[in-house]
């Protein structure tokens, strides 16, 4: 049931409401929740309102130590 | 898609595998409990116990809140939904619910009440907006991801002076089960398991941070990972555990940095705190009445408040017997170990809620393990189509 996904966001609307693209569609969903709404953000999607924003350099170092664990070189 | 296709690679996740293999002491076991349905989804799914040495377990747990509602708040529903007056709106999960006597939300739509399926709060404002002569209550389940959602739906309410919508609460928290699932003798009694350490929620952690699960992992001296629901997440998740384990350490770690913070969304949790409070005491199905686990309604806003705009009663459901998921819920069984288990219980015919939701237990295992498991006895009849 929590199963949310990340979207992006394409356009900010007023009332704390942005335009999410997920899978092509275009959807309009509550970003009440958080703040400092841009557009090209990434945000996590749950029964239509938007839960966190992705961190995309996070994302990155994440990937970096799955890389790294699966030659057993990371911590 | 981005962020969810690059957490995907089998390749990536057989090298992980292989690194816990190498890391697993083979003199001991890793009983890891994964606590969340999205998590236990994403381990059917992948099939990554078929990638995890035989030493390193995952017990599922209690994580997916349409499995842990109880039968007697379906049964409220249902009764409520009855009324001619009232139109409940629900998210879809929660439709084929078993009540007792296998009724269920559907049917009660079939024979003529007026409940509607909605994917969002948003949705069911929208209903009591347009249509003014109707009480539009809001079933409203989930942990504390979907709290926040029904927060903003009540404050939306007031703000718009909707005087016909009102809220059926049923959220629980993540935190009380994790305790509770080490601690209440109830469930000691009732099977004893081990647990060596919990990958945490992702996103319920998204809301509430890594802060909370601190004090846990020092009181119980179990290692705790927060972990995203891709299976490179979990697979790197469960190496992080194996770590820990080994080097007896027992903190909380954070895989899922790209979402989760260690105070998570203030936000969200102001929103939540202004609309609701802990109960003493809620029942969760095969776990019992566990306190200070599910939340209700502050009481200055009773007049938004199903429970008491509509006198509801909540009565002692009855379980199906045979049905095994409230052992299921503690991990102290696996769903093949049902009877019913593919044999009358299928996720169209199902006889209980760890069949119903996609990230209920049963319903994972029948989904993407029953190709696999070696038949067990009772499911000797089962025909596999
Ligand atoms: S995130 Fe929440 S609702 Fe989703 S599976 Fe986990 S505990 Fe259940
Ligand atoms: S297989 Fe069906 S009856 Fe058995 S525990 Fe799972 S949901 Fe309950």
């Amino acid at each position: 049931m929590c199963l949310a996904i990340p979207v992006k966001v394409t356009e900010v609307l007023p009332g704390d409401m942005a335009k999410v693209k997920l899978e092509g569609v275009l959807k309009v969903i509550s970003t009440a929740l958080i703040d400092d709404i841009r557009p090209g953000d990434y945000v996590i999607l749950h029964v239509g309102y938007a839960l966190t924003k992705i961190k995309p350099e996070e994302a990155q170092r994440t990937l970096t130590l799955i890389q790294e664990a699966s030659m057993g070189v990371a911590p | 898609m981005k962020y969810i296709d690059e957490y995907r690679d089998g390749r990536l996740a057989k090298l992980i595998a292989d690194r816990i293999a190498a890391l697993a002491d083979a003199a001991r076991s890793y009983c890891l409990m994964e606590f969340c349905g999205g998590h236990t989804h994403a381990i059917s799914r992948y099939g990554l116990e078929d990638l995890l040495p035989a030493n390193v377990r995952m017990i599922h747990g209690p994580g997916c809140p349409v499995c842990v509602l109880p039968i007697g708040r379906i049964d409220a529903a249902i009764a409520l939904a009855a009324r001619p007056e009232i139109t409940l709106c629900t998210y879809g999960d929660l439709m084929r619910v078993p009540g007792t006597n296998r009724s269920s939300l559907l049917e009660a739509k079939a024979a003529g009440a007026d409940v509607r399926v909605v994917y969002s709060t948003l949705d069911a404002l929208r209903v009591a907006e347009t249509e003014p002569e109707r009480e539009v209550v809001f079933f409203a389940i989930g942990f504390e991801t979907t709290t926040p959602p029904t927060a903003l739906a009540l404050k939306t309410a007031i703000a718009k002076g909707l005087g016909n919508f009102s809220v059926f609460c049923n959220h629980v928290v993540t935190p009380a089960a994790m305790h509770h699932i080490l601690e209440s003798p109830p469930v000691r009694k009732l099977g004893s398991i081990k647990i060596d350490g919990f990958i945490g929620p992702a996103h319920v952690s998204a809301v509430i941070g890594t802060k909370p699960y601190e004090l846990f992992a020092e009181k119980y001296c179990k290692p705790v990972v927060v972990a995203g629901f891709e299976p490179l997440d979990v697979v790197q998740a469960i190496l992080m555990l194996v770590r820990q384990i080994n080097d007896g350490r027992h903190v909380v770690e954070n895989q899922y940095i790209r979402a989760v913070t260690r105070h998570g969304n203030d936000k969200a949790q102001a929103e939540v705190a202004n609309f609701f409070e802990l109960r003493e005491s809620f029942e969760w199905r095969g776990l019992g009445e566990l306190p200070l686990s599910g939340l209700r309604l502050r009481p200055q806003y009773a007049a938004y408040d199903a429970e008491k705009r509509f006198s509801m009663m909540t009565p002692r459901g009855k379980d199906n017997p045979a049905c095994e998921c409230g052992a299921i819920l503690r991990g102290a069984k696996q769903p093949a170990e049902c009877k019913l288990f593919g044999a009358v219980c299928t996720p169209d015919t199902p006889m209980g809620s760890c069949m119903v939701s996609s990230e209920g237990a049963c319903a994972a295992q029948w989904i993407y393990g029953r190709f696999r498991e070696k038949a067990p006895q009772a499911n000797a009849t089962r025909v596999v189509t």
